[in-house]
């Protein structure tokens, strides 16, 4: 059996208001970074609910990322500061069940900053190839049929 | 179930290169709800959006993707164009394929298989979105105004002159701000006072303009088109309505211990007093801390001889809350207290002074009247030393990072002030650079040099000492590369300027947002220069950052103009994408009313009907009008009621879906 390079299934949470407009940037700029990374833009880094993170590491993603406005810079004032804590204890929590610390990651990208997006991506890429696929915490029910066989 | 067309476009070459567009066609027939799919080879020109227009006539959709650049992009454009379609603008989302996608990207295979993908989180989300209406507000045609320096003025004057009634808060007696505080302006060299109390009799004589004087914002609270502030008037013990203005009491006044703050602590004055003879309104004030009333419970001599009976010793700080639809910050700024920098000498010699001290000093009412007199013995300083950058442009503790604009163009008037009126009087500036980016600044610093002789050494200042009754100043010259000491009688510190202490606390109260060093930010640092992030809030002035008065006065105009666009409109239209709580699921927990930032979420009690039980439950109820759409409750919210229109959970899940299939 043939075995394929391993890239890994990357979900970003970006917050409209920075890290969506950084990302934006980025790409004005040409700056290169995986097709792995699959961005969803949210209002806030604070509308992240934990179960959206659940929910991507059972359907199979690798690594999850959230990207917010940095410190004190929230468009909402102080989204980012609730969302840092939420991830804190769910992150931890992650870790305990198996999903190592290296595959979830928060991260503050400002609209300015079209570079360290770029970053930043390729960084959590890599860290998160090195880990190899997430089989912990991946719901084969939730998978196509097609995987399963597999 | 929905029909949804998807719409691909090329941006010319730039996604086409590196995306397949056709096979991404391809691909979103075969996404569930797909009816319709097309590419096109610009999207938001006027034929691309007529192609969405036709596609939602001829097949009936209900709902729209388009793969395209970032919604932050065109989003706008598109959704106007469903509406005109007849859709509801919120039945379009954007795939943004081009910044996400094609310009990031290189290899066309994999580049289109992640369009693929995003286009199918994009059609799975709108799959579940529904018709979303935005609520409409009505706007108070009022303004306030934060601030009666040079800018609130200015702000206040032009939004009255457009036929709007604006209030002026001003935290000190009277109005006028710094302005009223110099003596000439560069780089024309007219007197300060002469164009500044016209313009504050203006504005106290405009009956459109109201000036809170002697009071402070207590609380802001609602939103763009509605704000509710509460003003704390502080007590004057002076009834406004009586007082004259005569300055007889501050004439009998017996305490006169205490420092004039208008000329910075250099005279004495009453405790009660009028700030300065021009001030606007002209009214006395009690310092309470230094009247011998208060203290004792005697005296009493200023009520005595006031024939206006004005004095009032029991009146209270008063509150007044008012409706305001928009608001201007124009809280400026201070001079930075320079004692901290031990080495420069500013608290242990008198001789050492601040150039706004010295502003005062060579202002006709200031405390010497006009005349050049050193502080420590009042004699003619011969030889003069100016140091630029006191505290701007540091890196250390207590210094500001920032260039505070102003230092260069008010110490070459100073020096060019002095040897006009002094020639014998020798005078030396340190500098780091001279910054003269203004109209005729150049040559203004070119005259002071030239004409005037100032002699100017680049270089910064080690320390000033003493020496046998004589201040020395320690300082390098770049340029000759030699250590060098001058003798002054008089060195003056061009000081930085901070934004003022009161910042803060308004920012916090305003929910808009500071830079690290407490200058208000703009919504845009280049495109929406005096509006702050917060909508209905606007900036003019130093508080925004460091600005001469031309700048600011430009600056309080535009930020005028700005708040009157907005007061001429009798409605506004919210954001729709709101938080929702379902009443079922709601056990009135709080969590919610907790972590949302603006306040939007109140407790009411009200009858459900919950599957055939009726109850009266406490239910969380959200302000549309207030509420900005964070979703921050949605996160907090134990029972899974709060979702957030146009992010719901089931959407963003979906999302996640679609991209981990
Ligand atoms: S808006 Fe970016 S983190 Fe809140």
């Amino acid at each position: 059996m043939q075995v394929e390079k391993f890239t890994p299934k990357i979900v970003a949470f970006c917050c409209n208001w920075c890290s969506y407009a950084g990302a934006d940037l980025a790409g004005t700029g040409r700056m290169q970074y995986p097709e792995n990374v699959k961005i969803i833009r949210v209002p806030c880094s604070c509308r992240v609910n934990p179960s959206f993170i659940l929910r991507a590491f059972q359907r199979g993603a690798d690594g999850v990322i959230i990207c917010g406005c940095h410190p004190g810079d929230c468009h909402y004032t102080s989204g980012n500061y609730f969302a840092r804590r939420r991830m804190t204890l769910l992150f931890g929590m992650l870790d305990f069940l198996g999903i190592e610390r290296a595959r979830t990651r928060v991260e503050w990208v400002s609209a300015a900053e079209g570079a360290r997006f770029a970053s930043v991506m390729n960084d959590f890429v890599q860290k998160v190839a090195a880990l190899g696929p997430n089989r912990r915490l991946g719901d084969l029910r939730c998978r196509d049929s097609k995987e399963v066989e597999k | 179930m929905q029909k949804i067309g998807v719409f691909v476009c090329w941006c010319g070459s730039n996604i086409a290169a590196t995306v397949d567009v056709r096979k991404l066609v391809e691909a979103a027939k075969h996404e569930p709800g797909v009816v319709y799919a097309a590419d096109y080879q610009y999207m938001c020109s006027a034929s691309g959006q007529q192609l969405i227009k036709d596609a939602v006539a001829n097949y009936g959709l209900t709902g729209v993707v388009v793969c395209s650049c970032s919604p932050r992009m065109h989003e706008a454009t598109f959704r106007k164009a469903a509406q005109s379609a007849g859709l509801n603008p919120y039945m379009l989302e954007i795939a943004n394929i081009r910044e996400h996608c094609s310009w990031i990207h290189k290899d066309v295979e994999s580049a289109t298989e992640k369009a693929v993908i995003l286009m199918r989180a994009a059609v799975a989300k709108v799959n579940l979105n529904v018709s979303l209406t935005a609520g409409k507000s009505a706007v108070v045609k009022r303004a306030l105004v934060i601030g009666g320096g040079i800018a609130g003025i200015q702000s206040a004057l032009d939004i009255a002159e457009a036929g709007y009634n604006v209030d002026i808060v001003e935290k000190k007696p009277t109005i006028g701000g710094k302005m009223a505080q110099l003596d000439k302006t560069f780089p024309t060299l007219d007197c300060a006072a002469c164009i500044l109390t016209p313009k504050m009799v203006e504005a106290a004589s405009d009956e459109r303009i109201r000036i809170y004087s002697y009071s402070e914002v207590e609380s802001v609270s609602g939103f763009v088109g509605n704000f509710t502030v509460k003003i704390r008037k502080k007590s004057r013990f002076v009834e406004e309505d009586l007082c004259t203005g005569c300055g007889l009491c501050a004439e009998k006044c017996p305490s006169r211990k205490t420092g004039n703050e208008f000329n910075l602590g250099m005279d004495k004055r009453g405790a009660v007093y009028i700030p300065f003879a021009q001030a606007v309104p002209k009214l006395a004030v009690i310092d309470p801390a230094a009247c011998l009333h208060f203290k004792t419970g005697k005296c009493g001599l200023c009520a005595k001889n006031c024939q206006a009976k004005a004095i009032n010793f029991d009146k209270k700080d008063e509150i007044v809350e008012e409706k305001y639809g928009a608001i201007v910050v124009a809280t400026g700024f201070n001079p930075i207290d320079p004692s901290p920098f031990g080495e420069l000498g500013y608290s242990r010699y008198p001789d050492v002074i601040t150039s706004l001290e010295l502003e005062r000093i060579m202002n006709a009412a200031g405390p010497t009247g006009g005349v050049l007199l050193r502080p420590s013995d009042k004699a003619h300083p011969k030889k003069i030393v100016f140091v630029q950058c006191v505290g701007s442009r540091g890196l250390r503790g207590c210094d500001k990072p920032y260039c505070s604009k102003i230092c260069c163009m008010y110490t070459a008037k100073h020096a060019m002030l002095i040897r006009e009126k002094y020639p014998d009087t020798e005078v030396s500036v340190f500098y780091i650079d001279v910054r003269t980016p203004g109209k005729n600044f150049d040559e203004f610093y070119r005259r002071a040099v030239e004409q005037y002789g100032v002699h100017y050494i680049k270089g910064q200042v080690g320390k000033v000492a003493e020496n046998a009754g004589k201040l020395v100043v320690h300082g390098s010259d770049l340029i000759m590369n030699e250590q060098v000491e001058i003798e002054a009688d008089l060195v003056v510190l061009a000081v930085a300027i901070e934004p003022d202490e009161s910042a803060r606390k308004l920012a916090t109260m305003l929910t808009a947002s500071m830079d690290t060093n407490d200058f208000f930010t703009e919504a845009h640092p280049k495109l929406r220069p005096v509006e702050s992030p917060t909508a209905g809030v606007f900036l003019s002035g130093v508080c925004q950052g460091p600005k001469d008065i031309p700048e600011t006065v430009s600056q309080a105009s535009a930020a005028a103009a700005k708040v009157v666009g907005l007061l001429s409109k009798d409605q506004l239209t919210c954001n729709p994408c709101v938080a929702h709580s379902d009443e079922l699921l709601c056990n009135g927990c709080s969590a919610c009313e907790k972590v949302c930032p603006y306040g939007a979420i109140t407790y009411q009690d009200k009858e459900v009907n919950d599957h055939g039980k009726r109850e009266v439950r406490r239910l969380a109820f959200v302000n549309e009008a207030v509420c900005q759409g964070c979703g921050a409750c949605t996160v907090a919210c134990p029972s899974g009621a709060m979702d957030l229109k146009g992010f719901t959970n089931r959407q963003i899940m979906a999302e996640v879906d679609a991209i981990c299939r």
